[in-house]
């Protein structure tokens, strides 16, 4: 003890102070602030998505159109490679050394502790091999990945592609989708993307100070499971599908085949097609380019996007308005010289058709009929309501489903074209125009365009007697096989039972004795009605419209093939090979000795000239087409989808825009 | 009254001994947490940091015992020579010493064991410390036995510093507690204070023309008010002069005598700069590993910030984290409460010692402990610049809990003889 004894208090002090700073300070970080609760939750949890799988599709039958595909992506963690037979593993995955090493230093440069992936979609048989040999290559890992698969190679455009999103996908939907996620881009993929894509699951891992995995985080409580998309079924019968893309093979043009008690779409046919399947998988980017640069657009979907004046396939519906507006009844004669005098201008008629009734004038595609009677339609109120008398006219005709989308579930449908009266005061300056200016659409040409769609639909409708079901594709969604509650209304288009009869007499007669006799269906009676478009830019499109058999009609249909002249020489035997198969499940020999053969073999694609615009590449279609098959053999620039062991095989250049010869 | 036939723990304070030991485990029990590997769980492993802290405590705890066996005497007069000793070793270790992390402080020995002389020269330095203000006639109040007083202090200090080994050389300026108790003028310690404020304000303000303009009001109010009283005008003035020129050496040391990363660790805890990613990464994740702790903690080998070593350092410098972690506030309250309760016991322990040694001793062992765990503490909530020193008797490392042992034991082994004879 000494007189500076009570300096311990001061000393002491000092030390509880200090003391008393530092729990002050502990007390805050560790009470007060929560930051650091969340700082070390971001630091350690990471959200790892678990992929649900993507809905399959099938088509009316329950057959399989979509599904997915396993394939194989090889995964490397640098640090954990030992030492092993670098060829071997090479030989197994199918890449050379020197794509090895590559491979391998761009994997070390992303991280040499964290997994990057090396080799991505190998094919199931390529795995198969590899999987045997696994423990000899360690620090590879090998993680599943499905992918779109089609079985049958058909109905692209009608089923669509999935890509991955883009960031401005990303900003549209609000942050549903994250970098790397796929979305449907086109046809039912996109249509149906809600239902298709199912729901992600989520788990959280805790990793360490590198990012490295290492358990999950709270036992999994917080964790989602994934749940899978859901099944949609088809309205397709893939059998007709597979027939309609062979007899369209190496032509341009569509068909569309609906079932009028429902509107169901049973054969989506968009020519060219290509194999869905080269836009999954390894090649989908080469693939993708040669089909977009295609000079004949197969990514156009034609039986929704393409316009065609209706030409005489027009005849029935301006039969069926004139009957309902009181103009004309069945019995309504007009004596065709060969051609319709409106005041001093001419229409030309095919024929001389003599005295002809209303079926007569649908049997025999009487221009001049149509046009008497357009010309007495539109000028029933005088000339000086042409007007709105014209507008009346259009009305009654979109009830039909022209002129605008029908709302068929997939994306991208185009209206079609459908004239107002305002459009031809524009024209004239006026209303300075009557139904001798217009007189053109009474035979379907003019200032009309429809899809193949809408075509079929108005076959629909005169199938029907006067109303149709909106033409859809997917005919159930999920197991419970829910439709959506838009394709139950029935939409009726304001004409009377009765007046269908004779204008279905008439389209019987184009098939039994008219236009069409040569695609007569032996036992089948089918009322159709043929149609030459006539088109600019080259020779006129075959049309053919049609519905069977007569009494309760199974199936309506629209056929066009691109510059191939008259509609009864191509449309309309095309349509009745798909029309008999559907109903008979075969085809039976024609009296007119016609084959299905003869149409798949035959080439009437185009002149590049025609699609380009370029008036100096006239050499024909199958030259040009000869000169690209050669350069793209020679690069090898086309592979298959996903077997990437395969890739020796020389694969036409046509595949890609026809469907598989296999059935 | 001593008795030579009596038990060799009679008189000792088993309130420190307890202490002790129960930092000694939570510190295995926290090593073990940080470095624990699922993969690898075996109790003592060898391999493992937390196997080899295992063995340091039990060599310590024989050390200690080993340490009661001795006579009081013994120690008071081996100071001279452990300081020489350990002086030599300082000497050494800038020579053959192992560079490790830009210090060259260990001394490698056979047998894969090193040594860390400067953690032992704050043993030796007490000793003498204490041997030497014990001596007769020597008062620290006088020019010469301060000047030896402080020279004992500084030439360790000089020799770590050459290491470089920052933290380790302010260790030792905890001794001026010693010297305060011991007569050394409160201005020391007031001063000490004002210049730890003053050195923070320049660097935090950055404006010198401000902190003069402060200095000079607040002298000339204090002249003002004690116009009558001239030792009072004296003093102030000179202070004054002394903390002026002290802003204007602060300003001069921080930006031409510290390293870059010196620099750095200052700015960081003054919030200068804020480079989480970079030089201010290892004090967020501390201040994250404890602050995501709450009251009660993750739970024991629950903490995501040390078990996934976000954290650095994790088993030595940053043991607090797993502390303040895996048991929160709560734990934090223990550990701290642990601390304070070692140093005020050795204060009281201190004061009733009737030989001077013994109470200069125990206030030297005292302020280094503490010393240490304001500054180690400090620096894992980010309120002290990241200095690289251990919390006593809990961080991972061989050389600072028999350093730490030492101390204490000899001060046990002091205060259980404070009845006998007085040996110096």
């Amino acid at each position: 003890m000494n007189q500076f004894f009570e300096r311990r208090y001061v000393i002491g002090g000092i030390f509880i102070a200090l003391t008393l700073i530092l729990l002050g300070r502990l007390f805050y970080i560790q009470i007060i602030d929560d930051r650091y609760l969340l700082y070390a939750n971001k630091n350690v949890i990471r959200q790892f998505i678990k992929y649900p799988a993507r809905g399959p599709i099938l088509d009316r039958n329950g057959r399989t159109l979509v599904k997915n595909e396993l394939v194989y992506d090889i995964s490397v963690i640098p640090k954990q490679v030992k030492p092993f037979d670098t060829l071997e593993f090479c030989k197994l995955i199918g890449i050379n050394k020197t794509e090895f090493d590559k491979l391998f230093l761009k994997a070390i440069k992303y991280s040499p502790n964290l997994s990057s992936s090396f080799e991505k979609q190998l094919s199931p048989q390529l795995y198969a091999s590899l999987q045997e040999r696994m423990s000899e290559f360690q620090g590879f890992s090998v993680e599943e990945h499905p992918i779109r698969s089609y079985p049958d190679s058909v109905a692209a455009q009608f089923l669509g592609g999935i890509g991955e999103v883009n960031d401005a996908t990303i900003a549209k939907y609000g942050g549903y989708y994250r970098l790397g996620d796929y979305i449907g881009t086109s046809g039912v993929e996109k249509a149906y993307e809600t239902v298709l894509r199912g729901q992600r699951g989520v788990q959280n891992k805790m990793v360490d100070s590198r990012g490295i995995p290492k358990g999950s985080y709270a036992n999994g409580a917080y964790d989602t499971v994934a749940i899978s998309g859901e099944r949609l079924t088809s309205s397709l019968d893939i059998t007709l599908q597979k027939l309609g893309e062979k007899l369209m093979q190496n032509k341009v043009g569509s068909i569309v085949a609906i079932e009028p008690s429902t509107g169901e779409i049973l054969a989506f046919v968009s020519s060219p097609g290509y194999d869905p399947n080269l836009l999954v998988g390894h090649d989908r980017g080469t693939n993708y380019h040669l089909l977009a640069t295609n000079p004949y657009k197969p990514f156009l979907v034609r039986p929704i996007q393409a316009n065609y004046p209706p030409g005489s396939s027009f005849k029935p519906l301006s039969a069926l308005i004139a009957l309902q507006e009181g103009i004309i009844t069945p019995q309504t004669t007009y004596n065709c010289p060969g051609y319709y005098m409106s005041g001093n201008r001419q229409v030309k008629c095919t024929h001389v058709h003599g005295i002809v009734n209303l079926s007569g004038a649908v049997a025999g595609s009487c221009n001049g009929y149509f046009s008497m009677v357009f010309q007495k339609l539109i000028d029933k109120n005088g000339p000086k309501l042409t007007d709105t008398t014209f507008n009346d006219w259009r009305n009654n005709v979109a009830k039909f489903g022209l002129g605008s989308r029908i709302g068929v579930d997939l994306p991208a449908e185009r209206a079609g074209y459908l004239p107002k009266a305002a459009l031809y005061d524009k024209m004239y300056k006026g209303p300075r125009w009557r139904a001798s200016t217009v007189l053109s659409l009474a035979i379907g040409q003019g200032e009309l365009g429809a899809t193949p769609l809408q075509l079929a639909n108005i076959e629909c409708t005169i199938a029907n007697h006067g109303f149709y079901y909106t033409p859809h594709l997917i005919k159930g969604i999920g197991t419970k096989n829910i439709i959506k509650p838009e394709y139950l209304i029935k939409h009726d288009v304001g004409i009377d039972y009765q007046y269908f009869e004779p204008v279905i007499d008439g389209m019987q007669a184009v098939v039994e004795n008219g236009t069409a006799i040569q695609s007569k269906i032996p036992g089948i009676i089918m009322c159709g009605k043929t149609g030459t478009a006539q088109n600019p830019h080259g020779e006129n499109h075959s049309i053919f419209v049609a519905f069977a058999p007569r009494e309760n009609p199974k199936i309506a249909i629209a056929v066009i093939v691109e510059n191939s002249g008259e509609g009864a020489h191509w449309a309309a035997p095309i349509a009745s090979f798909i029309v008999e198969k559907y109903l008979t499940g075969s085809i039976s020999p024609r009296e007119s000795g016609i084959t299905p053969e003869h149409f798949i073999e035959a080439n009437r694609l185009p002149e590049i000239t025609t699609y380009s615009g370029n008036k100096a590449k006239t050499a024909k279609a199958d030259s040009i087409k000869k000169l690209k098959l050669d350069s793209i053999r020679k690069k090898g620039l086309i592979k298959s989808a996903s077997n990437k062991n395969k890739k020796d095989i020389p694969i036409k250049y046509l595949a890609a825009i026809k469907p598989k010869d296999d059935e | 009254m001593s008795n030579p036939q009596r038990s060799f723990f009679f008189n000792v304070d088993w309130l420190t001994v307890f202490i002790y030991l129960a930092l000694c485990t939570i510190g295995v029990l926290s090593i073990h947490s940080a470095v624990f590997d699922p993969k690898n769980p075996s109790i003592v492993d060898m391999d493992t940091n937390y196997g080899k802290q295992f063995i340091f405590v039990i060599i310590s705890v024989v050390l200690g015992i080993f340490i009661l066996l001795l006579e009081s005497r013994f120690l008071s007069a081996l100071a001279p020579t452990i300081y020489t000793v350990t002086t030599l070793l300082l000497l050494l270790v800038l020579i053959i010493g192992r560079n490790v992390g830009g210090n060259q402080a260990w001394i490698s020995l056979p047998g894969g064991i090193r040594l860390q002389p400067a953690e032992f020269a704050k043993y030796a330095t007490c000793l003498l410390l204490a041997r030497y203000l014990s001596g007769t006639n020597i008062k620290v109040t006088e020019i010469k036995s301060f000047a030896i007083a402080a020279a004992i202090i500084f030439f360790p200090m000089l020799l770590i510093l050459l290491q470089p080994d920052a933290g380790s050389t302010l260790v030792f300026s905890s001794l001026l507690f010693v010297l305060y108790r011991e007569g050394l003028s409160p201005y020391f310690l007031i001063l000490e204070g004002l210049f730890i404020t003053l050195f923070v304000l320049t660097l935090k303000l950055n404006n010198m023309p401000l902190i003069i303009g402060v200095i000079i009001a607040l002298t000339l109010v204090i002249v003002l008010l004690f116009k009558r009283n001239r030792k009072i005008i004296t003093t102030v003035l000179l202070g004054a002069a002394i903390l002026i020129s002290f802003a204007f050496s602060v300003k001069f040391l921080y930006t031409s005598v510290l390293k870059p990363h010196q620099k750095t660790r200052i700015d960081i805890v003054l919030g200068i700069t804020n480079d989480l990613r970079g030089k201010g990464y290892n004090v967020n994740q501390s201040k994250i590993a404890i602050g995501s702790g709450k009251l009660w903690g993750k739970g024991y080998m629950q903490g995501t910030q040390t078990k996934y070593s976000f954290v650095p350092e994790q088993s030595t410098d940053f043991i607090f984290c797993t502390v303040g972690e895996e048991f929160g506030f709560a734990g934090s309250v223990v550990v701290l409460g642990l601390y304070l309760l070692l140093v005020l016991r050795i204060i009281y322990i201190a004061e009733r010692q009737r030989s001077p040694f013994s109470r200069i001793y125990a206030y030297g062992v005292g302020s280094v402990i503490f010393f240490h765990v304001v500054i180690n503490i400090g620096m894992t909530i980010g309120i002290v610049p990241s200095i690289g020193i251990p919390l006593p008797l809990i961080s991972y490392g061989g050389s600072s809990l028999l350093s730490f042992t030492l101390m204490i034991f000899t001060l046990i082994k002091l205060d259980s003889n404070r009845m006998g004879m007085i040996y110096a």
